[in-house]
Formats: structure tokens, C-alpha cells, sequence
């Protein structure tokens, strides 16, 4: 440094410099490996990409494939039955046991934890446990016959029609109790004194909750909403550890379909058109409620 | 926090009240059923499951699937048992929190406490990579890993880790730091303090909670990570992956107890931390993603 001034200028504009430095390698990281990476499965997606991926553009042929294949659609239609139904059972079994928690319930303490633990589980060791629960050589049919319910028939796991049911019960095991404690957390944030009015006025507990508390509990709805749904597209550990998509292929999700036509199938191509529409999927449910969100804040 | 506030002013009559704990116990049972299952089925000789009943205690209690399943039990083709994979996970786990953690702490007081144009931009495109189905990056991610000579290697999904677990970890912070009062960090420029000074601090002596929330919250995560493991974990496959290879074998009798001793291997690690220190967990999930 020539002199003292010049010094001291130095310093200040390190140290405007200093919090951009540190945020750059994490911004860097996100940039290449997050939107880099999705902008190169995109254009993939364009490609004859088959084991490897290629740079020779053939438009829309992908996509066009990929919607003629039954097992895409039947990976579609199960990702539907499973989405709505895991979304709306988890909501309504949150729902109904929050209320219920919060009537000033003996034991709150000791329940709230088991209803949660589950989500601090690998959705491959839930797999693992119901796949067996289910299984109706040494599970529940079987302990039910033993207990001399003999005519008992659940064999969801294996019958084709019937498995992509299995997977909504695990899945809902796992998370109904997440979806608790958020609502729970909405209903504590209730002030009870319009409770206390309503009452006053003569209102039933039926329609105090219908009417008054379940409109107040929306962003609790909202929120729920768009983590079980992102959940559910994503979903592809529980399918691999409890029915391994089968049987046969009756329980293909697009995870799973991404997955196998990308790496076994050596159709690299189809496989990224298929993971450029789950991103959508995703998209389309997350950029408002984060673009909501954000705003909400500033 | 609205979770500590008060129960409902609701006024329910006896009977009521009576359907309520019945309902509520019925479900506690649901969830404890697979517990109790999967517990009581690894004390037990095989043949107590093949030839009993599942919901049963054992009759002759045995550590012995535990045994097979921790060093002896056949996992692709090796007869090594998990340890190896367990230690696998915990070589894995314990950098990929660190210094997705630290990044996480440093982004949120940067985006907070030195804002500039284009911040909330940024936060924005990590808060939205928070939520991607990471069947969109798997392929590039393939061929990277493999020109960086990491493919299949600890480092290698060490990296995958940190780089999606900072989006996660950059939220925690960046809401904690919001409250957190700007003034203070002002007071301290005017001083003269630096920008690691004042972390150093100011802001990392209060953040105890938010530290224990995120910890928590990557631990869990990259434990039971499964899709990053499967893909890129090649020769040092983490624990998910381990076990899934266990159950899933299609040589021998499948030994059910020594599958349900695994599930609980794989369990272990991340149970233990929801039971020690569960409440922050709880309370760091409503922070970080739902603001009702």
C-alpha cells in the first residue's frame, strides 16, 4: 500500500466484497449442479441420448415416445391414484388428530412422539417392514388365520390391481403424523377467544370447527398440500423397498420409470423427457406457493 | 413459536371425550405395530416366523439375526454383513452435515445481514432447488462424478450431498437470522468489526438452536438417502442401499429376522437422534416449511 488512506480504502471495499465471496461458491454450486444440470437434462431430453448421452437433436421425438408407452401411462395413472389418495387420507388422519390432540388430552406428551417417529425413518426401512407386515405367507392374513379368522384375505401386496393400495398405506404410516403436527401447530396459533364468542353465541363443537377454526387452519391446508404432493411425485425409495414396482408392473411410478428406462433400459433420452415432466409437475405446484411466500416476507 | 401456545377453549362433554382417547390410542397402536413387529421378529429363530405368528413374541429370544445381519448376513456378494456399509454412511454423513451446515449458516447471515441487489433472487433459486425431483439432475450428475474421477466413491456422494442439502440448510438460517435484529449487527460495523468478526460474535453465539435444527434435519436426510446412494454409491454403498440389497436377494431362505435386525441397524442412527433430541426436530420442520 502506497499510503495509510489508500489502505483503509482497501479494507472497506474488501470487506463490501467479502459477503459475495462467500455466498459465491454456494451460488456457484447451485448454478452449475442444480439449474445447470436441469437445463442439460432438458436438452437431453431432445436427443437420440440411448446408453450414453448424445448431441444429435431429434425435436420432440422423445416425448412423443414416451406417451405412446402403456407403461408410462400405467407409471402416470398410478402416480394420480397414489397422489390423491395418500394427500387427501394424510390430511384428513392430520386433521382429525390435531383436533383431538388439542382438547387438553391426557398423555399429549407421550402420544405426540409416536406419532412422529415415523418420519425420522428411512422410507427404505418402512418398505422393508410393511413389505413383510403385507406379505400374506407370514403377515397380517397369516396372523389372523392363527387367531382363527380363517376366511381373512389381504393380498393387496401381490394382486395387480390391488398393490398401488399398499404403497398409499405405508406412505400414509410414514407421514399422517407430520401432517399433525402441522395442523397442530395452526391450531395452537388460534386465538381462543373467537372461540370463546362463538360459544357464547350457542354454537355446536361441529360447527365451531367447520365453521370457524377449519377456514383459520388454510395455510396449515396449503402447506400440507404442496409438501405431501412434492412428496408423492418424488416418491421412488418406498416403491424399490415394498413392492420393487411390481407385481409385474403394477406399481411403476415416473421415479421409477425414469430410473429404469435411463439405466437399465439404455433409452437415456425417453428417461430425461420423463424426468423434464416430473420437474413440471413439481413446477407447477411449488413456484406459486414460493412465489407467494416470498412476497408475503418482504 | 404457535406450537406452544394454548390448548383449544373448545368444551367437550364425557362421552365425547371418551371416543376421543379411543381414537387416538387406535392410531397410536397403528403406528407402534410395525415397531413392535419388527422388534420382536429379529429376537426370533427363523422359524418362529415362518412357522408362528408375526404378532407374537418370541417363545426362544435369540441376538442371533442381529449377529447376521451386523457381519455375517450376504450383501450382493460378499457374506461382510452391513458394518461395512454403516461405517460407509457415517464417513459419508458426518462431512456432508458439517459443511453443508456451515455453508448453510454463512448464506443465511450474508443473505440477512449484507443484503444487496439480487439477493432475494438468489434465495429464491434455492429455495426452489429445495424441492426438485432429483431424477432431473441424476444423468449429468452420472457423467460428472465419473470426469472428476469421484464416481462411486465416499467424496464423491459426500459432494452430491452438500451441494442439495445447502438449499435446505441456507433456509433454516436465512429465517432464524431474519429475527434476528439487524441493529446489532450495525452497531458492531460502526465499531469497526469485519464481516467474520461479527459472526464469529454476534450471530453464531445466538444460533445454538437453529445449529441443532439443521443438523438434525441434514442428518436425517442424507442417512436415509436412497436414490443418490443407489446411483452413485458404486463399491461404498450407504447403509439404504445395503439393506435393500439384503431383503431384496433372491438366493436362499429369506431370513426374514436378519432383514427386520437390518431394518433396525438402518434405523438406529437417525431413531436415536429423534428420540434425544426430537422436539427441535419437530420444531425446526414447522420453521422451516410451514409458516400457518
Amino acid at each position: 500500500m502506497a499510503n495509510h488512506s489508500s489502505g483503509a480504502d482497501f479494507r472497506t471495499r474488501l470487506q463490501e466484497w467479502i459477503p459475495k465471496l462467500v455466498l459465491s461458491p454456494s451460488l456457484a454450486a447451485m448454478l452449475v449442479f442444480v439449474y445447470g444440470f436441469i437445463a442439460f437434462t432438458i436438452f437431453l431430453s431432445f436427443t437420440d441420448s440411448k446408453m450414453l448421452p448424445s448431441y444429435d437433436l431429434v425435436g420432440l421425438e422423445n416425448y412423443a415416445k414416451l406417451w405412446n408407452l402403456s407403461s408410462w401411462w400405467v407409471a402416470v395413472v398410478n402416480l394420480f391414484i397414489f397422489a390423491s389418495l395418500y394427500i387427501i387420507i394424510c390430511t384428513v388422519i392430520g386433521l382429525m388428530l390435531a383436533i383431538f390432540l388439542d382438547q387438553k388430552i391426557r398423555g399429549e406428551g407421550f402420544l405426540r412422539p409416536i406419532y412422529l417417529y415415523p418420519m425420522a425413518l428411512s422410507f427404505i426401512v418402512t418398505g422393508t417392514a410393511w413389505k413383510w407386515i403385507l406379505d400374506p405367507g407370514i403377515g397380517i392374513e397369516n396372523s389372523m388365520h392363527l387367531w382363527g379368522w380363517t376366511s381373512f384375505q389381504f393380498n393387496w401386496i401381490k394382486d395387480r390391481d390391488m398393490a398401488i393400495y399398499t404403497v398409499v398405506i405405508a406412505a400414509v404410516w410414514q407421514t399422517s403424523g407430520f401432517v399433525m403436527a402441522m395442523f397442530l401447530a395452526g391450531l395452537r396459533g388460534i386465538d381462543n377467544e373467537i372461540l370463546k364468542a362463538a360459544q357464547i353465541d350457542g354454537a355446536s363443537n361441529f360447527s365451531l370447527y367447520r365453521r370457524i377454526v377449519i377456514p383459520l387452519l388454510r395455510p396449515a391446508f396449503l402447506s400440507a398440500f404442496v409438501i405431501l404432493a412434492h412428496l408423492a411425485v418424488k416418491s421412488y425409495d418406498l416403491i424399490i423397498a415394498l413392492t420393487g414396482g411390481g407385481p409385474g408392473r403394477a406399481t411403476e411410478l415416473p421415479a421409477t420409470f425414469m430410473y429404469s428406462y435411463t439405466f437399465t433400459r439404455n433409452s437415456m433420452g425417453i428417461g430425461a423427457a420423463s424426468a423434464v415432466i416430473m420437474l413440471m409437475t413439481i413446477a407447477a405446484i411449488m413456484t406459486p406457493y414460493l412465489y407467494a411466500e416470498l412476497k408475503e416476507k418482504t | 413459536m404457535a406450537s406452544t401456545g394454548q390448548d383449544t377453549a373448545v368444551r367437550t362433554g364425557p362421552f365425547t371425550r371418551l371416543f376421543i382417547y379411543g381414537i387416538l390410542l387406535v392410531f397410536a397402536l397403528f403406528y407402534l405395530m410395525p415397531l413392535f413387529v419388527v422388534i420382536a421378529n429379529s429376537l426370533k429363530p427363523l422359524g418362529e416366523i415362518t412357522g408362528g405368528n408375526m404378532m407374537a413374541l418370541p417363545v426362544v429370544w435369540t441376538l442371533e439375526p442381529w449377529r447376521q445381519a451386523w457381519s455375517v448376513a450376504q450383501i450382493g456378494v460378499e457374506p461382510t454383513g452391513l458394518k461395512p456399509y454403516f461405517l460407509n454412511s457415517i464417513l459419508m454423513v458426518v462431512p456432508a452435515v458439517a459443511i453443508s451446515t456451515v455453508l448453510g449458516a454463512l448464506n443465511g447471515y450474508v443473505l440477512t445481514k449484507w443484503s444487496f441487489r439480487g439477493d432475494k433472487i438468489i434465495f429464491g433459486l434455492l429455495l426452489f432447488s429445495c424441492f426438485i425431483p432429483f431424477q432431473i439432475v441424476l444423468i449429468p450428475m452420472a457423467t460428472v462424478l465419473g470426469k472428476l474421477g469421484l464416481a462411486g466413491s465416499i467424496p464423491g456422494l459426500i459432494l452430491v450431498h452438500v451441494v442439495y442439502g445447502i438449499g435446505f440448510s441456507t433456509l433454516y438460517f436465512r429465517n432464524y437470522y431474519a429475527s434476528f435484529p439487524t441493529e446489532l449487527v450495525r452497531a458492531a460495523m460502526i465499531d469497526g468489526a469485519g464481516f467474520f468478526r461479527i459472526f464469529w460474535r454476534i450471530m453464531l453465539p445466538v444460533s445454538g438452536p437453529i445449529i441443532v435444527v439443521t443438523v438434525i434435519w441434514q442428518f436425517t436426510n442424507i442417512w436415509n438417502d436412497f436414490l443418490f446412494g443407489a446411483s452413485f454409491g458404486g463399491q461404498t454403498q450407504p447403509m439404504t442401499v445395503a439393506l435393500n440389497n439384503l431383503v431384496q436377494s433372491s438366493t436362499g431362505v429369506k431370513e426374514y429376522n436378519v432383514h427386520f435386525a437390518g431394518a433396525i441397524l438402518a434405523a438406529l442412527p437417525t431413531l436415536v437422534v429423534y428420540i434425544v433430541a426430537g422436539r427441535y426436530f419437530v420444531r425446526g420442520l414447522m420453521a422451516g416449511s410451514v409458516k400457518g
